[in-house]
């Protein structure tokens, strides 16, 4: 069996390199001294400070925050419901919705994006936080019904089945049973589906009109309108935080077993 | 939903059960804003572009015959191209990847896999740039080139075909590896090890043995690589240059740039087109598959 195992690990730790190099290497050009060339010349955190100083790049960060706090209650609310009320429907229309839900998180996004631009503008709706937010509920509802489907269906139904016999009223199994059940589930949603509104480019491309600049539109304007190492500083940022997103969610996971 | 007497008792089949309207809020969003706004691309698609970038509404399908021009045609062609030789690439690196880690000791298999994962969950737009700084022509890989004396003057690295592949490449391989390794981790390692003792070389394991017995985890990694890769958009506008344009750019560019509204709508259905026959060619293998398996 480990015959031929040398070459499996050069391509492995080559595509292992492949996925971290340019990561690692961002990060350390964000402590660059140097203001144009590549070249290095020091380190300093002096691009680090310069964001503190971006008014424009707070706002952007408080829009984005602020978009990803209502859509994910939203999504979180709309989805959790979907998920209970799937779960007593005829399997037949069970499949039929879970296959719709794919949907939207298979079509490109770009086409999602301008087939919300469309309405919102048929509509007469102004693009601006409003439209983003309403845009960015409709990718997460599909990611919110699906997890916590997928916990629902790992429940045993005695538990529930038990309350039942006690004597609990609907309410109040779903209270006192189903909801504590559920809540690692809910709080992994929640964290999806913040993590995916915030990091969001292409719908919010579509749907933000002035005003409503959010932290990725923002990075793309930076990134395309010439390159100031603020950018690296930003993008470094940027990478801690999600990978602190993902270790949230893996100890979630964790406590959920 | 079929209208129905709460008071009977449910027929078997028929739905029939008051907590299933919790549902109706969530279907209503999705058929509101996501269902309503597709049927009006679809719409639109048939449509023609005003004088002035509006919409007149006379049902035509000249949108989708000037996709037949050359200039789109090449678009669609090489945005098929790039998204082909993306997901073949991504095979080549993530089987080892996957092979590796799916034989590797156990306690190390999901910390292997994390390690894949984890650049998947950092921003997509930070992740594409970090690509800028790595190919530009002052950039590290020129430099490297450079100082190694491989190359006399730095290559022509971004604003090319190659860094839009590079950047699918390193977006999607997780979708590779994910699959894969469910699959090789199915297989059992006595298969083969009887090629081996059977003499079999090492190419006829890997074609007649190991290929076979993984092909559902290599249908499923290449249909979720090939996916994103062919609607992709900040990749292309990023890395590539004007001659590197995808599918999705055009489909930008004739919304925002242009303002031909029909024929972006025409685009995006194209799009969508390819898409999902990419997923029924998925559910058509896993049905085929999924049939001789159950009887054995």
């Amino acid at each position: 069996m480990r015959r031929g195992s040398t070459g499996l690990t050069l391509v492995s730790g080559l595509a292992m390199l492949f996925l971290y190099g340019p990561i690692l290497v961002l990060v350390l050009y964000s402590f660059n001294a140097a203001h144009l060339s590549m070249a290095w010349r020091g380190t300093t955190l002096k691009w680090y400070a310069a964001l503190w100083h971006d008014e424009a790049l707070l706002a952007a960060t408080a829009n984005s925050l602020f978009i990803a706090a209502i859509s994910t209650i939203g999504a979180t609310v709309l989805g959790g419901l979907m998920a209970l009320g799937m779960e007593r429907m005829p399997l037949r229309r069970q499949q039929l919705i879970e296959g719709g839900l794919v949907l939207p998180l298979i079509i490109p996004e770009v086409m999602l994006g301008v087939a919300l631009m469309l309405l919102f503008v048929m509509l007469k709706m102004p693009l601006g936080l409003t439209t983003v937010i309403l845009g960015h509920i409709v990718f997460n509802i599909p990611l919110v019904t699906i997890m916590i489907r997928t916990r629902l269906r790992k429940l045993d139904p005695a538990l529930r089945e038990a309350a039942a016999d006690l004597g609990a009223d609907s309410w109040q199994v779903f209270r006192h049973v189903t909801l504590p059940l559920l809540r690692p589930a809910i709080w992994g949603a929640v964290l999806v589906a913040f993590t995916v509104s915030l990091d969001d480019f292409l719908v919010t491309f579509f749907t933000a009109g002035p005003g409503a600049t959010t932290l990725p539109l923002k990075v793309y304007s930076m990134i395309k309108s010439g390159v100031t190492p603020e950018i690296n500083a930003l993008s470094a940022l940027l990478l801690l935080i999600s990978m602190a997103c993902v270790a949230l969610s893996l100890h979630l996971q964790r406590r959920e077993v | 939903m079929p209208s129905h007497d709460l008071s009977s008792p449910p027929a078997p089949g028929q739905s029939i059960c008051r907590s299933c309207w919790l549902a109706a809020p969530g279907l209503l969003w999705m058929g509101l804003f996501f269902l309503a706004p597709l049927a009006l691309v679809f719409a639109i698609s048939f449509a023609s572009r005003g004088t002035y970038g509006g919409i007149v509404w006379e049902f035509t399908a000249a949108n989708y015959l000037d996709l037949w021009h050359p200039l789109y045609g090449k678009i669609l062609g090489q945005s098929l191209w790039y998204a082909s030789l993306t997901t073949a690439i991504c095979f080549v690196l993530g089987f080892p990847l996957a092979y590796m880690i799916a034989r590797s000791p156990a306690r190390w298999q999901p910390v292997l896999l994390l390690l894949v994962m984890l650049p998947f969950w950092t921003n997509f737009l930070v992740r594409t740039y970090a690509w800028m700084i790595v190919l530009r022509q002052d950039g590290l890989l020129n430099g490297l080139l450079l100082a190694l004396g491989i190359v006399d003057a730095p290559l022509e690295l971004l604003y090319t075909p190659t860094a839009v592949v590079i950047g699918l490449v390193y977006g999607y391989l997780p979708f590779m590896v994910l699959p894969l390794y469910v699959a090789v981790e199915r297989l059992d390692p006595l298969l083969v090890e009887a090629a081996w003792d059977l003499y079999a070389s090492r190419w006829a394991i890997f074609t007649r043995v190991v290929v076979p017995l993984t092909m559902p985890g290599i249908v499923g990694g290449c249909v979720l690589v090939f996916i994103p890769s062919i609607g992709s958009f900040i990749t292309p506008d990023l890395l590539g240059g004007a001659r590197s344009m995808m599918i999705g750019n055009l489909i930008q560019h004739e919304y925002l740039v242009v303002r031909d509204w029909p024929l972006g709508s025409a685009v995006s259905f194209v799009l969508m087109a390819i898409v999902m026959a990419a997923v029924a060619l998925y559910y058509r293998h896993a049905a085929r598959t999924a049939g001789p398996t159950e009887k054995r």
